[in-house]
């Protein structure tokens, strides 16, 4: 990567705290400066300087294995340090309030913090206590930011554009950040977003977040390029919202007959982990229409768009 | 194709069927398992070879009886009766098809249950049986049931029988997840801490009596409850059996207001009060229990204004050791499959409910809801007919009633009318005489 190449992009945010008011500008520009980083993580030379004296802390309040390691190989290649903060061992386990652990990392001055937490609106509220760029990794049932940037780069460098698409997300709607945030980015881009889901796993309301609502997958992937499947909880399966994993798995569950629904040539995502069997069928996750492995390719490049263009911000910088 | 199903006439015959608000002169053909045609002066000309022919003279003809809820003893309680002594009962009562209850052991919560009832009833029983599902896993009130995998496999429909849901998150749920499937839950409306010790309707006779009584607030509490979630989740909803007028204005406001929702009485309540309990008669222990004359008269005009949809007998057989008990220790329940014809002629002979609407509730809008092919005598519906005398006077005999137990409430009742001849897929199960 020579820097005459490099992308000028100004991204006109302190923190990535949502797809929520990013514009169609602002999302062109990280996925723009995600595929220089594609680029740079298929050389064997991965290593930048971008963030080289900078601190980076991964506060993750809630389990998360490839985000967590997604963004701390992002920092590290761009040549931060890197600090993981696991919870189990942490002062919140003691009694510590959110707002206390934020003001107590803050006197450390770090310049980036990566948040996950399972409440909704906790990683604003700690951003809001911080002098330093936040990144939300996932708050409760809210925003996924990255997962949404890393599902556009994804679909982009495979159909050439994301206008005009029609991207079916399949599953549990209701509680899931990642659909959330899928579906300001995908709408805010041009892409005809459908939501495929039982009634009871659907929000009240959720047409009026522009999307066309189906409960059947036949209707809803009928003519979709892309298919995106969400994770279901198992707590949520047991006669709660659903009565059980086989009957989920016999109406929602993506299948090969159930993919023949969408298009001949459609593309099939999922944000992991994946419950094999209730949500999706292995020989649909593991082939050939599959991009699920590639998701995770693209997370890592996504995440250092994301923190360079956060650390172009930064003072000093 | 079964050779001992000879194509049947029924000539000469009043023609009642509510599908087609039909009531006429007519007759009626049927061959090969289904209504062939019923029109005025088909005659013994226009018949195919070897058909039976019956002259009904001016007997009643009209679509078999659809008995929206039977507790039938299989799974689990067949020492109280089988398919096959449920069935000989219904064809009795001409009843042709029998939707019978979950609230069996093991109970009819997932699919295979389904499918077992389903044979079973096909190999031993001479009406047709199918079977509502539970709504709740076990009748537990906890989690819901595979409602579609339960549908796909023959359930109608989906309650938890004699079990009220209090959970009203679990309930708004399930009529949501019910909604995918267009699938009908049943609900048994009655707060059971409302109930509490409560054995017979709560007035001055349950007082007189010594008894713990159950206040219709019981009732209309519950139903509220429900027409609310109804208007918050949608989903087609039907209260189980309902007993008392305040309940009538809750499902009237409801209708009004367009919610899809309906609901059924059960003949006891439109045939009997609270005064008929007497000296402590366990058989005319029911839950919910008996209400009040102006109650049982407000259940009758709603009928005969179709705002109850469905008139059902809510057959329980109960054998001695559950009934021959105190009247607090004894079960509720009533066998009523032979029964509830003979007494809804009586609200027919008062001039209370016309027979259009009897046989309509009986036998058209069951099987509508229920989305059943029954319930109809168009050409091409299955030939599940039956033959109405309706003035023919009888006394009813516990002993030669078919039911081995011999819980009826209507214990040497004096009826006018009964039904003479039940055909059921087009032959004949029962024929009086």
């Amino acid at each position: 990567m020579t820097s005459s190449s490099r992308s000028t992009f100004v991204f006109g945010h302190r923190h990535l705290l949502g797809i929520e008011g990013l514009s169609a500008h602002d999302i062109s520009g990280l996925l723009e400066l995600s595929e220089e980083f594609v680029t740079l993580n298929r050389q064997i030379e991965k290593k930048t300087s971008v963030l080289r004296g900078r601190t980076q802390i991964n506060l993750f309040f809630e389990a998360s294995t490839r985000t967590q390691s997604s963004f701390e190989i992002a920092g590290k290649r761009l040549g931060a340090d890197v600090m993981n903060m696991s919870v189990a061992s942490s002062s919140m386990r003691k009694g510590e309030t959110l707002i206390d652990t934020a003001i107590t990392l803050n006197a450390m001055h770090p310049d980036i913090l990566i948040v996950r937490h399972h409440a909704t609106g906790a990683v604003e509220l700690l951003a809001r206590k911080v002098d330093c760029s936040v990144v939300n990794a996932g708050d409760g049932q809210h925003e996924h930011p990255t997962q949404a940037l890393l599902d556009a780069l994804t679909i982009k460098r495979n159909k050439g554009r994301i206008e005009g698409l029609v991207v079916a997300i399949c599953g549990d709607v209701m509680h899931s950040r990642v659909a959330r945030s899928n579906i300001l980015l995908l709408t805010t881009m041009g892409a005809r977003v459908r939501v495929i889901a039982p009634s009871t796993l659907l929000p009240p309301g959720i047409e009026r977040m522009g999307v066309e609502v189906a409960r059947d997958m036949r209707e809803g992937l009928d003519g979709a390029d892309i298919v995106m499947m969400l994770r279901l909880q198992r707590e949520r399966m047991n006669g709660s919202f659903v009565p059980s994993s086989q009957e989920y798995f016999q109406y929602f569950g993506l299948d090969q007959k159930k993919l023949g629904y969408a298009k001949p040539d459609a593309l099939v995502m999922h944000p992991g982990p994946m419950n094999r069997g209730v949500e999706i069928d292995s020989l649909v996750a593991d082939g050939a229409q599959s991009l699920i492995r590639e998701q995770v390719e693209m997370g890592v490049a996504v995440r250092m768009a994301v923190l360079e263009a956060l650390a172009r911000n930064l003072p000093n910088a | 194709m079964l050779t001992d199903r000879r194509p049947i006439l029924l000539a000469n015959a009043r023609v009642i069927d509510p599908s087609r608000n039909l009531d006429e002169h007519a007759d009626v053909l049927i061959a090969d398992g289904f209504v062939r045609d019923a029109r005025r002066g088909i005659g013994a000309a226009g018949v195919p070879e070897g058909t039976e022919i019956i002259n009904c003279n001016g007997k009643i003809v009209a679509p078999g009886l659809v008995d929206f809820k039977v507790f039938c003893g299989e799974p689990g309680a067949s020492h109280r009766e089988t398919f096959a002594m449920a069935s000989a009962a219904a064809a009795a009562g001409g009843i042709t098809t029998i939707v019978c209850q979950p609230n069996t052991s093991p109970a009819i919560d997932n699919s295979a249950t389904v499918d077992f009832v389903l044979r079973r009833a096909r190999d031993t029983a001479v009406v047709n049986i199918v079977p509502m599902a539970a709504l709740t896993k076990g009748l537990r009130g906890e989690e819901m049931t595979e409602i579609g995998l339960l549908k796909a496999a023959g359930a109608v429909a989906f309650t938890d029988a004699h079990h009220s849901l209090m959970n009203a998150q679990l309930m708004r749920r399930a009529l949501t997840y019910a909604t995918d499937f267009d699938a009908l839950i049943v609900h048994h409306t009655e707060d059971p801490d409302l109930v509490g010790e409560g054995v017979m309707n709560e007035g001055e006779f349950a007082s007189r009596l010594g008894l713990t009584g159950v206040p219709t607030a019981a009732e209309a509490i519950v139903l509220e409850r429900d027409m609310r979630l109804v208007e918050l989740a949608g989903g087609r909803y039907h209260a189980a059996a309902l007993s008392c007028a305040a309940s009538l204005e809750i499902l009237q406001r409801a209708k009004d207001k367009g919610l899809p929702v309906t609901a059924s009485a059960s003949i006891n309540h439109l045939s009997l009060n609270e005064n008929d309990v007497g000296p402590y008669r366990t058989f005319l222990k029911v839950s919910p229990p008996l209400r009040t004359e102006d109650d049982r008269l407000a259940l009758v005009q709603a009928l005969a204004s179709g705002l109850i949809d469905v008139v059902m007998s809510d057959h329980d057989p109960q054998d001695v050791e559950t009934k021959r008990l105190p009247f607090a220790e004894a079960d509720a329940g009533a066998i009523g499959l032979e029964t509830m014809l003979p007494a809804a002629l009586r609200l027919f002979h008062r001039d209370e409910v016309k027979l259009m609407n009897l046989i309509r509730a009986m036998s058209t809008r069951p099987a509508e809801l229920l989305h059943l092919p029954g319930g109809s005598l168009r050409p091409g519906a299955p030939a599940d007919v039956i033959v109405i005398d309706p003035d023919v006077p009888w006394v009813v005999d516990p002993a030669e009633l078919k039911s081995p137990c011999k819980n009826t409430p209507f214990d040497e009742a004096k009826f006018s009318g009964r039904c003479v001849r039940t055909i059921v897929g087009g032959r004949t199960v029962f024929a009086l005489g």
